[in-house]
């Protein structure tokens, strides 16, 4: 990673990443979450940041295993949070960034595990007042207390946002790809842990989960009076017919047509 | 004109004598009404009895066999008032006393219902018209500008048809583009003034996902997100039990359903049996104006080349029947357009692999996809099953990808994109001019 080319001023800018174990789609095994690591490699790429990992949860064996990974990603030290199993890490959280008071903080969209609503964000906003913003793809520049971001749109299109620090900003998969993790400097880093009371979610403890079914798909249906109708939708072939054909046109006039509908789908910039 | 029925004796009989001479041009005159040359197949004989001519029936098909259309379509003469009919079939609905609202806020990408959105409000209607005794109403909050279907009083059917019962529009500029505090404001200034039962948004990244996230939280209600099903259920506190996907899509996790859910497309069926009133609301408390900490600065331009094929939204895809690859490739420039390629045109050297489009290559999602010089191969036609809208520039008038256009021009490919660069250059110059005369 090049750090000489660094957009961004000398002034010190903290940032805090939230990481949570992950979990591998086809093994099922915990692993770094992806949009985290994003979410990390982002805050690294801002160069001279001072980039500090936050874990809430409860840490059994193969979760360290998941978090030593983001250690591996080149940092010393993760602040861990200790909370028993099914606790609402939220009050923690808002209150180890309250104490910490980073100028930006960097989150995945969306855990890979349990609920996985993707409010964390929403609602530490909502408690620290800070504001809030999704798709973080690119920091252009940090100045004055004003960050000037790339928000992804669908498409492959980006949106340039400014906004004002502190802020939360979250990260999902059109951020860049996050590094690999050296196993070395996984080993190396350290825990520093700290305790904090926890507060059982006791809303959640009442919903039922299971292992995904899934989605039916849906069916084509024809509501038509006629025989006639229905089996000329069923047999038809995708969307034939119906389009309109120049033939006999001089190239200008085809150009012309084609002109009118793009610029009616709006597609040209 | 005038009403009386005027009789013709000759022509009658003419019409009544198949080998009379004048017999075809006497029946098509009298059946001449509607479609011109078509022989009328019954009508009301001198007696007051129908007569019937079973040689008039049907049509010659694509084979040259005769069809007989049974349906009733083509009988009767009238073929426009039973598509009439078909058109007016929608039941409508009005609700003036409503016993609860429903929200929703539809993402409107592009100014029109998105068929998410079109999805949301079929549920929103479960919901509303759950108890027939004492039926909902849906209230539809929009944001910016509003395109519909057509213009005028149109809008508001398409609305309705897709089951909006009241309206609330929020036009003002500052609710353009990404303005969520702005439409927070909004949101929470309808919560004070309606206080709905529950509130809908579509979970589509950066619309209702992160709206409804933001009005949750403001709202302080544990929002249920990814959900894909409801079902009614007594025993929860707004009658219906909600499935959300959770846990990275691992996960089905069963809750009651809150006062607000994010809901998934196909989370139900869209309506569509029932026209709704789209009755336009206003609300009578203005909205406190917010500070913005988040200012939009408007979309980049992005270069097209490096989008990902599946993502883009306007892709120009060249075949074997273009010659000057040059000439598309600046055309691509141009346009400001996605390239795209058919497998010939990548066999031959002429694009590279991850340009394919169709069953071996990218399957794309393009609004609109123009293909030039593609014939339009069935490997080809699957990978773009998904576009909206395809153009088709081809020699040949009877090939797959025309037949599958939205538009079609019949020419020689280069000619034709000569032609287009030009008239796009021309447009760009002017809406230069435009802004430096501004
Ligand atoms: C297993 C398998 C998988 C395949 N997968 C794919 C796939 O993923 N994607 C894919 O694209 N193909 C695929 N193919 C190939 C596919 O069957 C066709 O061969 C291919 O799509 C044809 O490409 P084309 O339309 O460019 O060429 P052609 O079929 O040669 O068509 C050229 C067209 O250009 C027109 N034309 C010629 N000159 C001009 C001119 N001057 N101006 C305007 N028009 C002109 C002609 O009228 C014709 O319609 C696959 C085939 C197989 C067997």
């Amino acid at each position: 990673m090049p750090h000489n080319a660094n957009p961004l001023s000398k002034m010190e800018l903290s940032v805090a990443v939230l990481v949570s174990v992950g979990r591998h789609p086809l093994t099922a095994r915990a692993r770094r979450a992806d949009h985290d690591a994003r979410a990390v490699e982002m805050a690294l790429s801002l160069g001279n940041a001072n980039v500090q990992l936050i874990h809430a949860g409860d840490n059994g064996a193969p979760s360290e295993e998941a978090l030593r990974s983001y250690l591996g990603m080149g940092l010393g030290e993760i602040s861990l949070i200790k909370q028993s199993l099914g606790a609402d890490v939220l009050p923690a959280l808002a209150a180890w960034l309250r104490d910490a008071a980073p100028h930006l903080v960097l989150t995945g969209t969306r855990a890979e595990t349990g609920e996985g609503s993707g409010l964390v964000p929403y609602m530490l906003a909502e408690i620290l007042g800070w504001p809030v913003i999704s798709g973080l793809a690119q920091v252009e520049s940090i100045e004055g207390g004003i960050a000037t971001v790339l928000q992804a749109l669908p498409r492959g299109k980006r949106r340039r946002l400014r906004i004002r620090l502190p802020a939360i900003a979250t990260v999902d998969s059109s951020a860049p790809v996050a590094r690999q993790n050296a196993f070395g400097p996984a080993r190396r880093g350290e825990f520093a842990t700290r305790t904090c009371a926890s507060a059982i979610d006791e809303l959640q403890a009442q919903w039922s989960e299971q292992p995904a079914r899934k989605r039916p798909k849906r069916l084509k249906i024809v509501k038509s009076a006629s025989a006639r109708d229905r089996f000329k939708a069923a047999a038809a072939k995708a969307d034939s017919g119906g389009g309109q054909l120049l033939s006999d046109v001089t190239p200008e006039q085809g150009a012309e047509a084609i002109f009118t509908l793009l610029k009616g789908e709006d597609v040209l910039g | 004109m005038s009403e009386t029925i005027r009789r013709d004796p000759r022509r009658e009989w003419i019409a009544r004598n198949r080998l009379h001479p004048e017999h075809a041009r006497v029946i098509a005159a009298l059946g001449g009404n509607g479609g011109g040359a078509v022989a009328i197949s019954e009508w009301l004989g001198p007696n007051g009895v129908v007569r019937r001519n079973p040689r008039a029936i049907g049509f010659i098909g694509p084979n040259g066999i005769k069809r007989i259309d049974r349906s009733g379509l083509q009988q009767g003469g009238q073929p426009t008032a039973t598509t009439t009919a078909a058109r007016d079939s929608r039941r409508t609905v009005v609700i003036d006393q409503p016993a609860f609202l429903v929200a929703v806020v539809p993402d409107m990408t592009g100014g029109r219902l998105s068929s998410h959105d079109k999805d949301l409000l079929g549920l929103a209607r479960r919901v509303a018209d759950a108890d027939v005794e004492r039926p909902g109403a849906v209230v539809a909050i929009l944001f910016g500008e509003y395109k519909g279907e057509g213009g005028g009083e149109l809008k508001e059917q398409a609305l309705g048809e897709a089951g909006i019962d009241r309206v609330v529009h929020f036009d003002d500029e500052f609710y353009a583009g990404f303005a969520p505090e702005a439409r927070l404001a909004a949101l929470s200034a309808v919560e004070r003034e309606m206080t709905p039962r529950c509130w809908l948004l579509p979970d589509s990244p950066l619309g209702g996902a992160d709206l409804g996230r933001r009005l949750a939280v403001r709202l302080g209600e544990r929002a249920a997100t990814g959900v894909w099903q409801i079902e009614a259920d007594n025993k929860a506190p707004m009658g219906w039990r909600c499935t959300a996907r959770g846990g990275g899509g691992s996960l089905d996790i069963q809750r009651p359903l809150p006062r607000v859910a994010l809901a998934l497309a196909e989370c139900a069926e869209p309506v569509d049996e029932t026209r709704h009133a789209a009755e336009q609301l206003t609300l009578s408390a203005s909205i406190p104006a917010t500070l913005s900490r988040i200012e939009d600065l408007g979309q980049v331009a992005v270069d097209p080349a490096g989008v990902a094929l599946a993502e883009a939204e306007f892709i120009l895809s060249g075949g074997n029947g273009v010659k000057q690859w040059d000439a598309f490739h600046h055309a691509a420039k141009v346009l400001g357009a996605t390239e795209g390629a058919s497998r010939v045109a990548v066999d031959d050297g002429f694009m590279a692999r991850d340009r394919q489009v169709g069953a071996t290559g990218t399957w794309v999602t393009a609004r609109v996809y123009m293909a030039v010089g593609i014939s339009g191969a069935i490997q080809h036609l699957q990978g773009i099953q998904r576009c909206d809208k395809v153009v088709a520039i081809n020699l040949d008038p009877g090939c797959d990808m025309v037949k599958r256009a939205d538009l079609a021009v019949i020419g020689d490919a280069g000619n034709i994109l000569a032609a287009l660069v030009a008239r796009i250059e021309q447009y760009r110059e002017q809406q230069q001019e435009k802004r430096n005369a501004a």
